[in-house]
This record gives structure tokens, C-alpha cells and sequence, in this order.
């Protein structure tokens, strides 16, 4: 048996916290999300280093973002691809007709992570990066550990050169 | 019935460092009242201004911000009434001008104009909510208003207005927004 096939395909939600406080994330905007909930807001929600902001429709993240940006103040949208799809006017005006630092963390709730997500056989999960490419925003694949090195890099680019990002969680994080 | 203008005017008597964020109809009588280097037009989605209100009042918790607040934008984001009353910033002042009508998109009704947006915001949990109907009482109470620990609500019910004119590419030049941050962020 090659390693590869062997080495274990998880996705820690500690090491994408570790990589959200590397980043400088402060707050957490968020609105529960089935794949993301265990694994990710619920330890968000106890750790101290964070400011979780509980909001009733996920566009309002995208306008709470770009408040505390001009205090220099880092958040994560942390949602689900629904809350996304609802969320897009907000985000065509602010975080990409106006340039602005949003850092949104999206569960492919549906999303088979042996698949690609364009590959998807659900219909909304298959059509999110088409869309994250037509508005021009970047957008990382967020499916096992090796890919929780993408998400400092992404936080601070965003921040850096004032444009969005999308983070895309394929699978449920583990909880430790 | 008061007017959007004249409230406004009352208002700015008060003002010193706070953000203002203003949009649309509001922010057209905004800007002729008061220009200033601290008012924040940019929201980019209608609805979003009491959003983007509560994230800067988190964001400098040592300054007080403003929203002006149309009522057809606050029917857009309703929940946002319960998000700003659960994170509860002291430094949030909420004002909604109140004329039932969607102003700047051809002077439509909204869906009820028997609403009552200050119930609404006590229920939410707002610290301190006021009702305006009458701008010799504002007049005497704006100070007193403004002096609260937030977050703060109030309606002003306003006439609608003269014909405004919107100049969006002066209200959302992306020079405004890099004069506000040079204004905001903490040095």
C-alpha cells in the first residue's frame, strides 16, 4: 500500500484555529453551519483569544467586517455555502467593488470531500467556485490538514492588499 | 410631522469625533448638514448600515458611532437589531428617520407604515430606546439621548422630503472612505 493511500484524510479544527489566531483574527462572525459547528465554532466559542458575534443572517458579517477593518480589526465570516449564496449582493458591493479585507470561511454542507467541489453532485456546493471566479475572488479548498498551511497565508493577503477571500471547509473539521 | 433635515441639524449641534454612517436619503441630507472627513457612506448593499455600524463601534470601543438609518434599509436587516442588542456596544447610537417609504428607489411605500421600530428594538434588547415625533422635544433631548450607554435606539418619524438629489459617485468616492480611515483607525 502506497503512504499516501494510507495517511489519514482529517481536517483538525485546532490546527484551523491555531491558523486563524497565527492570522490575527479577533472576531468571529457567524451563523451556525452543520459541517463547521463541532469542530469549529463550538471551540471558537470557549476560547478567550476570540469575540464570537452571533448574527441572524450572514450578510450582516460582511458589513461587520468591514467596520472593524477600518480600526485595523481582523474577522473571519465563519458560514455555511447557503449563507454565502444569500450573502452575495453584500458581498459584490463591499468586499469586492470596494475592495475591502473580508475573510469568509464557508462549509460545503453536502460536499463528498473525495470529489472536487466543482465535481460535486450537489447542485449548490458544485456551483460556489464558478461563482468565487466570476466576482473575482480568491478562494482555497479547506479539506485536510495539509491544507490548513493555505489559511495565514489568505488572511494576510486579504488584509494586506484589501480584497476578499473565500476558505472553503470540504469535510468537518475534528473537534481536538 | 418633523422633518429628516431638521433633526439632523439638532443633531450635528452635538457632535464631535463620532462616525456617522449614513446612506442613501439620509445621507444626501447628511452631508449638506454636516460634511465631514467622519461620515461613512460606503455601506455597499442597502440594509447593511446598521452592520457596518456595529462593526466600527466594536472596532474603536473609546468612540461613539452614529448610524442614520432609513426605515426601508432596517426592514432590509431587521436581525440586525438583535445582533447589535446581543453584542451590546456602549458607543452605538441607532437613529432610524422613520417616513414609510422607500425614498430613493421611487418614493414607495414600505409593506406597513404602521410599523413601530422602537418596540421593536426594546424587545431586541436595545439599553435605551426613544420614540420622536416632535422636533421641539428632540431639540430638547437630543443631548440627553446622545449622553446614553448604548446601545441606543431611536425613531425620528419624519415627512418624506423634498425631490433629493443622488450624487452616488460623489457619496461613495473611494477617496471618502480612505479620509475616514485616516480618521478612524487608532494611531
Amino acid at each position: 500500500m502506497q503512504a499516501s493511500a494510507a495517511a489519514p484524510r482529517e481536517l483538525s479544527g485546532g490546527g484551523i484555529i491555531a491558523a486563524l489566531k497565527a492570522g490575527g483574527i479577533e472576531y468571529v462572525l457567524a451563523l451556525p453551519d452543520i459541517v463547521t459547528s463541532a469542530g469549529l465554532l463550538a471551540p471558537i466559542a470557549r476560547d478567550g483569544a476570540f469575540r464570537l458575534i452571533r448574527v441572524c443572517k450572514e450578510d450582516e458579517c460582511i458589513g461587520i467586517a468591514c467596520g472593524l477593518s477600518y480600526a485595523d480589526r481582523r474577522a473571519l465570516t465563519l458560514i455555511q455555502y447557503t449563507g454565502f449564496l444569500d450573502s452575495i449582493n453584500a458581498i459584490r458591493g463591499v468586499a469586492v467593488e470596494y475592495k475591502q479585507p473580508i475573510c469568509m470561511m464557508i462549509g460545503l454542507l453536502g460536499h463528498d470531500p473525495q470529489k472536487a467541489p466543482r465535481a460535486s453532485p450537489r447542485y449548490g456546493v458544485r456551483i460556489i467556485e464558478p461563482i468565487l471566479d466570476d466576482m473575482g475572488i480568491a478562494h482555497h479548498l479547506i479539506s485536510v490538514d495539509a491544507d490548513i498551511a493555505k489559511i495565514q497565508p489568505a488572511i494576510e493577503r486579504a488584509y494586506r492588499e484589501s480584497q476578499p477571500v473565500a476558505l472553503l471547509v470540504g469535510r468537518r473539521p475534528k473537534a481536538s | 410631522m418633523m422633518k429628516r433635515d431638521e433633526c439632523f441639524r439638532l443633531l450635528a449641534r452635538h457632535l464631535g469625533d463620532e462616525a456617522v454612517v449614513a446612506t442613501y436619503s439620509s445621507a444626501v441630507d447628511w452631508v449638506e448638514v454636516a460634511p465631514r472627513a467622519l461620515n461613512y457612506l460606503s455601506i455597499g448593499a442597502m440594509g447593511l448600515d446598521s452592520s457596518h455600524g456595529l462593526g466600527l463601534a466594536l472596532g474603536r470601543p473609546d468612540r461613539r458611532v452614529i448610524v442614520l438609518q432609513g426605515d426601508g434599509s432596517l426592514l432590509m436587516n431587521l436581525g440586525s437589531l438583535v445582533t447589535i442588542a446581543a453584542a451590546a456596544p456602549k458607543n452605538l447610537l441607532h437613529f432610524v428617520a422613520q417616513n414609510d417609504t422607500y425614498e430613493a428607489n421611487g418614493r414607495q411605500p414600505i409593506p406597513n407604515p404602521k410599523l413601530d421600530f422602537a418596540s421593536m428594538a426594546r424587545a431586541a434588547g436595545y439599553a435605551a430606546v426613544y420614540d420622536f415625533s416632535d422636533l421641539r422635544i428632540f431639540e430638547q433631548q437630543v443631548g440627553h439621548v446622545l449622553e446614553q450607554v448604548g446601545p441606543v435606539f431611536a425613531t425620528l418619524h419624519v415627512a418624506p422630503t423634498k425631490e433629493l438629489k443622488y450624487d452616488y459617485p460623489s457619496l461613495y468616492d473611494p477617496q471618502k472612505r480612505k479620509a475616514f480611515k485616516a480618521q478612524w483607525q487608532p494611531r
